[in-house]
């Protein structure tokens, strides 16, 4: 299919994204990247390793931590950084923790906005960041199908999905005013079937909760929920049962669902995303808050 | 088949998909032509829809839906909440699926007639164009509209998707005459291939599956077509172009390129010349993550190291020796307008070709293409969604080639510099041999500089404050003009504050003070230019020689301290009558006429 001298589409979709990754370094005055952990942030990290290589990364990493990250994502970061010598980055939005919001009495919408955008906009106000790369995929969720790869935000980091500047060609629009900001999506136009053929591909180290494993886990409104430690309230009688579960995605435990699977190898949960009838976001609880609830989150400044 | 569920069968599966291509397309079509059903159906069929994704659709269905209840495939692409309440595509939307064969990436862009931006993004990219006809309607102006416009953005395979054959009771006539009538018009485009191909996206004819309704056609289903149509032949591989984007150097020892080829194919040892300087050298090494590359071709992002000590930095381009890009100031270009502001040949604007930012001026409007009949009307300016032909004149040398050789180095967009929007797309015809700067063309003065410093006693120069505007800036200048009068000097200020309102770009003062300092005015900038490309503007226009940049300090005691360009002063209201002396002085020595005895 692919003459002597053509890319594959992986190999392609590499050299676009490190196009971007360079791209943004040789533009910006400070960039950075939001790192959550996850098999995307896995992957887009990974590129830029590659993009800059024999030189360390010319920016740091920014991890927006809610406190309600699951443990084995947190030891993974840490180990994963000090391994590659990476500079880290976490804050957390100490105010709303100190007011005591989290996600079992003020809801997930509250919560995400408070933990996650809030957060995540003091991070870039503290910083002065003028450009922050997220690993957001286009294939996720409808209204990330129309996001530019350079999204504009403007100085209190919203989207206006109605006002984007046209981008063509791999020509980037870099300017911006001060305290205006791009959010950079260097894997845009990856699929999650890409993302982890790349990883099986580059043997790229992933968290191990994407592995199936035995886990304490409760079963509400039809999802499992993980007991990654005491502060998940149970319901009376409620009691947790080990179970072989492991996960699609990867944020908050209280907010991610897991699946029942016997998957221990990356072949096996290719073959099982490949057979999957149902899309990544559900494992996502705050997708479901109202329809284009996504959309309401990017205006407001969500990645 | 593959057991999927079986660990073998899968690793198996995976070595087969490593080996996709990547194929983008771009959809269009006019509101009613069933574009996003044909998507939807596309996705559907492919299996690239979730099915809780499907269940997110048929709620909406059933709410905005016009389908009856039964699955609305457009809404599966009209993603934003304002587009579903209106129901039309306003915005480019990517969408993907993949089989054995290829991964697809769909533009699917909107059809509307003042959206011809929004196709143009999508077509920037696109291997193939894929356009829907109402099989009822035939051939209407928006459809030669919309191929006209794919063959300008350089798309080199046009399907032909005549729609809603199910309709028309799937009558090969009626395929036929639209087949005949387009095929007339489009042999006047840049189409390697154009094919024709009837459907029903609706029903699902010919898309995946081939169709038992039309025994007469011969052809290929919709999705056969676009996993045999063949783009590898596409990628420039005869000439290098190798644009630097950034420059490594962990440590003495190495300095890397580092950059993706825009064409051709690059080995260790190959003769190279960089430009714009036009040094040449040989290739060194290619780095990758995993170790130095045989070779590297396009579009592949490579790091490059060099045997000489050239000097490299971002925007130059490495090229091969034999068949190189045009280095020029002067280009002409097809435009595609993109903003609600027109264009304005007084303003300069920023273009970004490959690695390279440079100011631009539109020098001539050549015309406008009139989208009724695609003939080039005359114009003086081009509103949103305008597409014409014009020529440029950039303040910088670029490296390029027509956009019909090479879709990288003959594309650029052009930046408006006060709003920073992306104001038009272009298409490089030819760039012409370099000639004078832009504005010294312009400049074209009978009077020379000698004869006006003898008239009156001075040579021209310009004075502005680098920084932060100061309190009381404005009046130093005044103060200053006032002394330089006294003392027999021709001294005005222009006055920014004053003058600027908003619509004016702060590089138009630095236009109008160096005409003045041409002329051999002092010119003094009452509260600066802020901005350091304005003063660098300066520079350029005037050289060092002519320009004095003044920085303010109001800690520092009394005392005017000058390089050869710039000079530091107090500024404190203690020290202020003495600040003002000591520059007065220092710019009267700056403009002093020395004769040649």
């Amino acid at each position: 299919m692919i003459d002597q001298r053509g890319l594959t589409h992986l190999r392609q979709l590499e050299a676009e994204s490190i196009h971007i990754l360079r791209e943004v370094v040789a533009e910006f005055d400070n960039p950075v990247m939001l790192y959550s952990i996850g098999k995307d942030s896995s992957v887009m990290l990974r590129l830029a390793l590659k993009a800059f290589y024999p030189s360390p990364l010319p920016f740091p990493l920014l991890h927006i931590d809610t406190t309600f990250k699951f443990r084995e994502m947190i030891t993974f970061r840490d180990d994963f950084c000090r391994e590659h010598g990476l500079e880290l980055i976490v804050h957390t939005n100490e105010q709303a923790l100190a007011q005591g919001i989290n996600p079992f009495d003020h809801g997930s919408a509250k919560y995400t906005h408070q933990l996650k955008t809030a957060g995540l906009l003091q991070a870039l106000a503290k910083g002065g960041y003028d450009a922050a790369f997220g690993g957001a995929r286009r294939d996720e969720e409808q209204s990330r199908a129309k996001e530019r790869i350079y999204s504009f935000r403007d100085a209190r980091g919203s989207w206006d999905p109605k006002n984007q500047r046209p981008e063509l060609w791999s020509l980037y629009n870099a300017r911006i005013n001060k305290q205006e900001s791009i959010r950079v999506f260097p894997l845009s136009n990856w699929t999650e079937l890409d993302i982890w053929q790349y990883i099986y591909l580059e043997s790229i180290p992933i968290v191990p909760l994407y592995f199936a494993a035995e886990r304490p886990v409760v079963t509400r409104d039809g999802q499992l929920l993980m007991v990654d430690d005491e502060r998940l309230p149970l319901a009376e009688g409620e009691t947790p049962q080990f179970e072989q579960v492991r996960f699609r995605t990867l944020g908050c435990y209280p907010l991610t669902a897991a699946v029942r699977s016997s998957a221990t190898t990356l072949p096996e949960i290719i073959g099982e995303m490949l057979l999957a009838r149902h899309s990544e976001r559900q494992g996502r609880l705050i997708d479901f808050d109202e329809e284009g609830s996504m959309e309401t989150k990017k205006r407001e400044g969500y990645f | 088949m593959h057991d999927l569920s079986r660990a073998e069968d899968v690793e198996a599966y995976l070595e087969q998909h490593e080996q996709k291509e990547l194929l983008r397309f771009v959809a269009v079509g006019s509101v009613d032509d069933g574009k996003s059903t044909l998507i939807g159906r596309l996705l559907h069929d492919t299996k690239a829809i979730y099915e809780d994704q499907l269940a997110s659709v048929q709620r909406a269905s059933k709410r905005v839906g016009t389908t009856g209840g039964d699955i609305d495939f457009a809404l599966l692409t009209d993603g934003l909440k304002a587009e579903r309440e209106q129901g039309i595509t306003i915005d480019v939307a990517y969408r993907y699926f993949s089989t054995a064969k290829r991964k697809f990436i769909i533009a699917d862009t909107p059809g509307h007639v003042q959206y011809t931006r929004n196709m143009a993004t999508g077509a920037s990219t696109a291997n193939v164009a894929l356009i829907l006809i109402d099989a009822r309607h035939g051939v209407l102006q928006q459809s030669r509209r919309h191929a006209f416009i794919a063959s300008l953005l350089g798309i080199p395979h046009l399907a032909v998707c005549i729609n809603k054959m199910d309709l028309v009771d799937y009558a090969e006539s009626a395929f036929d005459s639209i087949r005949e009538e387009f095929s007339t018009f489009a042999s006047g485009l840049r189409f390697k291939d154009v094919s024709f191909l009837p459907i029903s996206a609706v029903a699902g004819d010919n898309v995946v599956a081939k169709s038992p309704a039309t025994p007469w056609y011969r052809g290929t289903t919709l999705l056969e077509y676009l996993e045999a149509v063949p783009i590898s032949r596409d990628q420039n591989l005869s000439e290098l172009r190798f644009p630097v984007q950034y420059v490594l150097r962990p440590n003495l020892d190495y300095r890397g390129f580092c950059g993706q080829l825009a064409s051709g194919v690059v080995r260790p040892g190959d003769d190279v010349v960089v430009l714009p300087s036009g040094q040449a050298t040989k290739i060194l090494a290619i780095d990758g993550y995993t170790g130095e590359l045989d070779e590297a071709f396009a579009p592949m992002s490579v790091t490059i190291r060099l045997a000489d000590e050239v000097d490299v930095s971002r925007g130059d381009v490495i090229s091969c020796v034999d068949g190189r890009p045009e280095v020029t100031r002067r280009i002409e270009a097809h435009l595609v307008w993109m903003s609600e502001v027109p264009l304005d040949p007084e303003r300069a604007y920023f273009l970004k070709h490959t690695t390279r930012t440079v100011r631009a001026t539109v020098s001539r409007v050549a015309g406008k293409v009139d989208l009724e009949t695609l003939n080039e009307v005359p114009t003086e300016r081009f509103h949103l969604n305008d597409i014409g032909r014009v020529e440029i004149l950039c303040n910088q040398h670029l490296m390029v080639d027509p956009y019909e050789q090479n879709r990288h180095t003959g594309a650029f967009v052009l930046i408006d510099e006060l709003s920073n929007d992306t104001v038009a797309a272009g298409m490089i015809v030819r760039g012409f041999a370099d000639d004078a700067h832009p504005l010294e063309r312009r400049l074209a003065s009978q009077i020379s500089a000698e004869r006006r410093a003898e008239r009156l006693g001075q040579r021209g120069l310009a004075v502005c404050f680098a920084g932060v505007p100061h309190a009381g800036q404005s009046d130093v200048m005044y103060d200053l003009e006032r002394r330089l009068f006294d003392m027999g000097h021709a001294a005005c200020v222009i006055d920014v504050a004053a003058l600027a309102d908003g619509t004016r770009s702060p590089s138009l003062f630095a236009d109008l003070g160096s005409q003045c300092v041409r002329a051999g005015m002092i010119v003094l900038y009452s509260t600066g230019l802020p901005r350091p490309s304005d003063r660098l503007r300066l520079r350029e226009q005037l050289g060092p020689e002519q320009l004095l940049v003044v920085f303010a300090d109001d800690a520092a005691p009394a005392s005017v301290s000058a390089s050869s360009e710039s000079l530091h002063c107090a500024l404190t209201v203690d020290e202020r009558d003495r600040t003002i002396s000591l520059l007065s002085k220092a710019i009267a020595a700056r403009c002093k006429v020395v004769s040649d005895g």
